[in-house]
């Protein structure tokens, strides 16, 4: 049971970057211009690099204990970082609501992944000195460095866009109001986190940063209020079908290809 | 053979090994060889097996299964038969390893190498554009365009006196 709750673990923080990783792809050929189409295409392609190296070190591990798909589902042979993430239904990914959220403008993107690169960058952190798993630190250890250039660029266009022009403004405030109730649930945890990872010393680390890159771009830093939760436990908002749609169709339809 | 002469013996066929693996080159920036980039991180003979230990640069670095199999087409093609080529992550690849060789062959393919001092590997905001050096005319007068350029690996750069755009392999 506890190698059970360590994998559900292990996946939960693939599926995390996977997910946003696909979102932010969307931009691909989209973007403003083409210096930041560029940019948040390369976070993208951190983000699936991060989940492949999660994806594999869960399959290694599912394989090791002969393990039934998480949620009971066999889905056939030896498990892969591919199958993990084709071959498994919504109910199944453990992803945070908030990277499951729609691009919308240009704003919202941004301020997405500035809530998700604090997280990130504190969650890393804290994996990479205090976690007694070797190839989880690792992986946080690599990823950190990635998460730095992405928690730099996001906060620099939070306080750009946030203090810009009125239209600008107005369209953060628009994403604040959007986002904001999906932040909580990064701080609540699940049955797989609670001996894990001190997700309480994080949310202060995290609130503090937001506060800070906040102020410089005049926004006003909300009260706690009602959250949305249950992505981690596989309770998704409608977003994520539809990403998985997208994302599953050719593995679904033409089973094995590969291209 | 006593321990000293097999020790000569195994960093003699390492050194071959390495020369061999300077013939394998990142598929991204042709110019620098695995050896260059540093993350030929280790060769060890497992009785008749060889392994190289390698890391990648980037988590999401696409380069990386193409590397892989090249290292051991290349290996293969020299002889070698029982290859075994493992990935680490830890510790996480820096631009510091990469060889002063690596640097002037990037440098004269038209990409800065990277600064030997990191500057911007912090989460400080609206930093100063690091001096990066134009490739082409060699002036430090440049401004960054962008962090992320054309692969994970390198930030987009232009030169205020000959105006050439240009891509840094950014420290990491
Ligand atoms: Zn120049």
């Amino acid at each position: 049971m506890k190698q059970d709750s360590f994998i559900y673990y292990t996946l939960h923080l693939a599926d995390n970057a996977l997910i946003l990783g696909h979102r932010n792809s969307e931009w691909c050929g989209h973007g403003p211009v083409l210096e930041q189409d560029i940019a948040i295409t390369n976070i993208s392609l951190d983000l699936i690099g991060q989940a492949r190296n999660f994806y594999q070190y869960a399959a290694k591990l599912m394989n090791k204990q002969n393990a039934p798909s998480p949620n009971g589902k066999e889905v056939g042979g030896e498990f892969t970082e591919d199958k993990l993430a084709y071959l498994r239904d919504v109910r199944e990914f453990k992803n945070c609501l908030l990277a499951e959220q729609p691009n919308g403008d240009w704003a919202q993107t941004i301020l997405r992944q500035f809530f998700f690169s604090t997280y990130q960058f504190y969650l890393y952190r804290q994996l990479q000195e205090s976690h007694p798993d070797e190839q989880l630190a690792a992986i946080a250890a690599k990823s950190l460095k990635e998460v730095t250039y992405h928690l730099r660029w996001s906060s620099e266009w939070v306080i750009r866009l946030g203090d810009g022009t009125e239209e600008s403004r107005k369209r953060m405030l628009n994403a604040l109001e959007n986002l904001w109730p999906y932040t909580g649930e990064l701080f609540v945890p699940a049955a797989y986190e609670t001996d894990r990872m001190d997700l309480k010393n994080i949310k202060e680390q995290w609130a503090q940063k937001v506060k800070d890159i906040f102020s410089e771009a005049t926004l006003p830093y909300p009260a706690e209020g009602w959250m949305h939760t249950g992505g981690k436990t596989g309770m998704h908002t409608e977003q994520l079908g539809f990403i998985l749609a997208e994302l599953q169709f050719m593995q679904r339809a033409y089973p094995n290809s590969e291209w | 053979m006593s321990r000293t002469e097999e020790h000569t013996t195994v960093s003699a066929e390492t050194k071959k090994i390495e020369m061999i693996l300077e013939q394998v080159h990142d598929p991204e920036v042709p110019v620098l060889s695995v050896m260059d980039l540093g993350i030929v991180r280790d060769i060890k003979w497992n009785n008749d097996e060889l392994e190289v230990i390698i890391t990648p640069t980037y988590s999401g670095c696409p380069a990386m299964d193409v590397i892989s199999l090249s290292i051991k087409m290349t290996l293969l093609s020299h002889g070698y038969k029982k290859i075994k080529i493992t990935q680490v992550l830890s510790p996480a690849w820096t631009t510091d390893w990469m060889s002063e060789e690596g640097k002037r062959k990037l440098a004269a393919y038209g990409i800065a190498p990277p600064n030997p001092k990191q500057q911007v590997c912090n989460d400080k905001l609206f930093a100063p554009d690091e001096a990066v050096q134009c490739p082409h005319c060699h002036s430090y007068h440049t401004h960054r365009v962008s962090e992320f350029g054309s692969t994970a690996c390198k930030a987009l750069y232009q030169c205020d006196d000959c105006k050439e755009p240009f891509d840094y392999f950014k420290c990491h």
